[in-house]
């Protein structure tokens, strides 16, 4: 198991050390980044459009919702809208918990198993390292839009402002960034520390932690240490945005560095299990209302299948019919007397 | 029986779970499908063979019939394709496997359970797993893999607690039927599915007892009934316009204790008089096609529809079965409705319509009977369940494919005086599986059963030694057969019953005698205290 994590740190390394290389190659640091990014941004957009239409062009043949509470049944029984949705709008409602909040894992038990019993007990941790680093990852995105647009958004500023309030170090040091690190750290950490998740993981699960391991930590480092020159970086974006690359001689190795693992990472989620974030809208279990009993549901693809029709049944049990006393249907009856 | 006791632990060992197979030890897996039964369902490859063999004889092309059947399903269940994408491993799901927690073994995780279907999915049907192979998690499929996923697919009861769990639904259930689906495509099925199946496909019920004999169990239960309460009841088998179709799982009508709840259905549809007819044509509410295929579930569903037509009855009421109510909710309609010729179910009684079941017309019986009770319809004497201390086993199907939670529990409130949940975790939503569903519950298999039957024994411990509990009352027909062996290990002196055999026992009927037993035809102890006072 080490092995795989071993390795998949190797591979992440791979694109760090080559924009460190590009750093150093001064004629073919413009077209190659520029290359790249582009590479990067079709690979990642055409994948998720092709995975996304892939799922949505499968059909979803029956009513499947994984109900987690009471169902709407008789008037006078509260029903459980958000777990158990009888209603598109409840299913909107409870999409909204799972994806903004993580409703399912929320739920997180741990049971331990001593002298023959099971003990369990509220588990919170994998939800709060996973909704710090979600939350923290998506702030981050967000704070980056300043480097794509010539007039940043008052919403953004807003945003940086807030993520900065701690007013420590200049540049400040941001709360996105802490929390993001202690999230990355504890989701690593537990794949290496708990025998179970050593066991269950595989490469990719460790890769695509070791990448955002990657992305963070360059980032960091340009920010804080190495202090990279935040207007030649938003030239370049502006440039890369208005597909007229340009790029500026004081972008050290730390930038080209930072930029290769981005793409690396960009172009691995469509082919990744980090396609879960546009997955989880799709599942079945989750975004169905569970009123299959009121409104029928149809399956496009309905299988026609041979069943043991009632009057085959008849003709083998007739005599055993009638002989019970079960009453038969009339025109069998007839045709019976009639043989 | 002087077995040792069973061991758990759950320390998973170290190395790559694809390096290994597993070992079919004697009790943890099941006895094939006869040739008989493949060949009356019209199966693929009915041979002789057991899953000991080395050989299991598999067709020539199993492995095409295989990857076709996979691009098949691909194509057909977005919950397929999507389950086999968008799990990250997480490992919320893997201590919430009943199999899991009762055999420690880390393929019964249910996120490992699926990596079984996951990596040969990766291998032949994705382009990173085509180039990189072990690297991506994708492995070869071979007869090493096939044994595999026939050892944990029938380790599975398809209950769906961990898809309560998991961040992105994923349900194991799904990925269970697909496998195993796959695996009836080359004939690799186990008897305890298929013999039901095929017994309720030509002959109405899963043990095949013929019409006449299902006239005469009816009839030794009416007077079964007239002996304990007096009253004869009238059971009306295919009656024509009927105004409801009762179909209950088969078991209610041969086994115990299912078959003291037969004796409080008819009791209640007596009292309150309903115009209502059993059917010996579909005879079994109970599924044993959705633990093997979408078709088979589909042909054996087909019936209830096709008899409520000919019946030309107005609604179908369904009795207590834990999938037989997953398909009547979640399938029946989409596969075999729209039943049109039916109308929407209300209650002759209360007059209360059944909305939430406007479109299949079916009312399960707790939806029925916790209207009843609610309108005071019913005279109940709940004293009449004193003896037991009763505790709700919510069954998986009704509670995760459903969310019947509160209606059983109204009715159990009304009809005892003892009534204790278990602890939180392990009700509801959370509770644990009985072990032996979909299609598990045969006694070669005793030692996976127990095992499984694990966690939901030790919560049922928890209230026998807190509040005395010795009753565990439930609403599915597996749980009732199966539970009893399970307590009897694990937690002995608790016994089992379905919720309307309470229900029956607290029934005050109109012109009934003294009650001197209850439907068990166990004295009750209120009766003889007002007798030791006369």
């Amino acid at each position: 198991m080490r092995n795989k994590a071993v390795f998949a740190l190797i591979v992440a390394v791979i694109p760090a050390c080559a924009g460190a290389a590009l750093s150093n190659l001064p004629s073919l640091r413009l077209p190659l980044a520029a290359t790249v990014s582009y590479a990067a941004c079709a690979f990642f957009l055409a994948g998720i459009c092709l995975r996304v239409l892939r799922w949505a062009s499968i059909p979803v043949p029956f009513c499947i919702p994984t109900t987690c509470g009471q169902q709407k049944s008789l008037v006078w029984i509260r029903p459980d809208s958000l777990d158990n949705p009888s209603s598109g709008l409840g299913a909107a409602m409870r999409m909204g918990g799972e994806t903004l909040f993580f409703r399912s894992l929320f739920r997180n038990t741990r049971c331990q198993v001593a002298n023959t019993r099971a003990i369990f007990t509220e588990s919170r941790w994998l939800w709060m390292g996973a909704i710090a680093f979600h939350w923290a990852l998506l702030v981050i995105v967000l704070r980056h839009l300043r480097l794509f647009v010539q007039q940043v958004p008052a919403s953004v500023l807003l945003l940086e402002k807030i993520d900065t309030l701690f007013q420590v170090g200049i540049p400040g040091v941001c709360i996105s960034d802490l929390v993001l690190l202690a999230g990355l750290s504890f989701l690593l950490g537990r794949r290496f520390a708990d025998p179970v998740l050593r066991y269950i993981s595989l490469f990719s699960d460790y890769l695509a932690l070791w990448l955002l391991a990657g992305v963070a930590a360059t980032g960091l480092l340009m920010r804080h240490w190495s202090r990279v020159d935040v207007a030649g970086v938003k030239q370049f974006s502006l440039g890369l945005a208005t597909f007229s690359p340009v790029l500026p001689h004081n972008l050290g190795s730390l930038f080209f560095a930072h930029l290769l693992l981005v793409c690396a990472l960009v172009a691995y989620i469509p082919s990744s299990k980090l396609m879960h974030m546009a997955g989880v809208w799709l599942s079945p279990t989750r975004n169905l209302a569970n009123n299959s009993r009121a409104v029928r549901h149809v399956n496009p693809w309905n299988q026609p299948v041979v069943t043991h029709t009632y009057a085959e049944w008849e003709a083998e049990y007739r005599d055993k019919l009638k002989e019970a006393g079960i009453p038969l249907e009339e025109t069998d009856v007839e045709a019976t007397y009639s043989n | 029986m002087s077995k040792p006791p069973i061991q758990i632990d759950l320390q998973p060992p170290v190395g790559d779970w694809a390096d290994t197979s597993p070992e079919f030890r004697k009790g943890s897996w099941c006895y094939s499908a006869t040739p008989q039964n493949l060949v009356q369902l019209g199966m693929p490859n009915p041979r002789q063979w057991q899953p000991s063999d080395l050989d299991w004889k598999l067709p020539e092309n199993w492995k095409k019939t295989i990857l076709d059947g996979m691009k098949e399903r691909l194509a057909k269940f977005r919950s397929f394709r999507l389950f086999m994408d968008i799990c990250v491993r997480c490992g919320a799901c893997s201590d919430k496997c009943h199999f899991y927690l009762g055999s420690g073994d880390p393929k019964n995780m249910p996120v490992l359970r699926a990596e079984l279907l996951r990596s040969v999915y990766r291998r032949y049907f994705t382009l990173t797993g085509r180039i990189f192979g072990s690297l991506a998690g994708a492995r070869d499929l071979t007869e090493e893999v096939i044994k595999e996923w026939f050892y944990y697919f029938y380790q599975c009861t398809e209950c769906r607690r961990c898809s309560v769990f998991c961040p992105y639904g994923i349900d194991t259930a799904e990925i269970t039927m697909i496998g195993r689906e796959l695996l009836n495509l080359i004939g690799c099925n186990i008897n305890w599915v298929l013999d039901p199946a095929a017994n309720c496909y030509r002959v109405g019920n899963h043990l095949g007892i013929q019409p006449h004999s299902l006239k005469d169990n009816l009839e030794f239960a009416a007077d079964e009934l007239e002996e304990i309460t007096g009253i004869r009841v009238d059971i009306p088998i295919g009656k024509k316009g009927a105004e409801v179709l009762f179909v209950a799982p088969s078991a209610d009508y041969f086994a115990t204790p299912h078959y003291y709840t037969l004796l409080g259905y008819l009791a209640l549809f007596h009292e309150i008089g309903l115009d209502y007819t059993f059917s010996a044509y579909a005879s079994e509410g109970g599924n044993f096609g959705l633990f093997s295929s979408h078709d088979l579930m589909k042909r054996l569903n087909a019936k209830m529809y096709e008899e409520a037509k000919r019946l030309k009855v107005k609604w179908i009421l369904g009795g207590e079965c834990g999938h037989m109510w997953r398909v009547i909710h979640q399938y029946m309609d989409t596969m075999n409705g729209p039943a049109s010729f039916l109308e929407v179910p209300v209650s002759p009684i209360t007059g209360t319509r059944f909305d939430n079941a406007r479109s299949t017309k079916t009312v399960h019986i707790a939806e029925f009977t916790a209207d009843l009770i609610h309108a005071g319809k019913l005279n109940l004497d709940p004293r009449r369940n004193d003896r037991w201390k009763v505790t709700y086993h919510d069954s998986c199907n009704p509670s995760r494919a459903m969310g019947l939670l509160e209606e059983p529990r109204y009715i159990i409130r009304n009809a005892c005086n003892h009534f204790y949940e278990m602890p939180e975790n392990t009700i509801r939503e959370q509770t644990f599986c009985c072990g032996s569903g979909s299609g598990l519950g045969t006694d070669e298999n005793m030692e996976m059963r127990l095992r499984g039957g694990f966690p939901r024994a030790t919560a049922v411990r928890h209230v026998k030694e807190t509040h005395g509990v010795n009753l565990l009352a439930c609403i599915c027909a597996i749980d009732k057969a199966t539970l009893p062996t399970l307590l009897d290990y694990w937690v002995p002196g608790v016994e089992v019953a379905g919720v309307h055999e309470l229900l029956g026992n607290a029934l005050v009927m109109k012109g009934e005698k003294t009650r001197a037993t209850d439907l068990r035809g166990e004295p009750i102890p209120a009766v003889e205290q007002e007798a030791a006072h006369a």
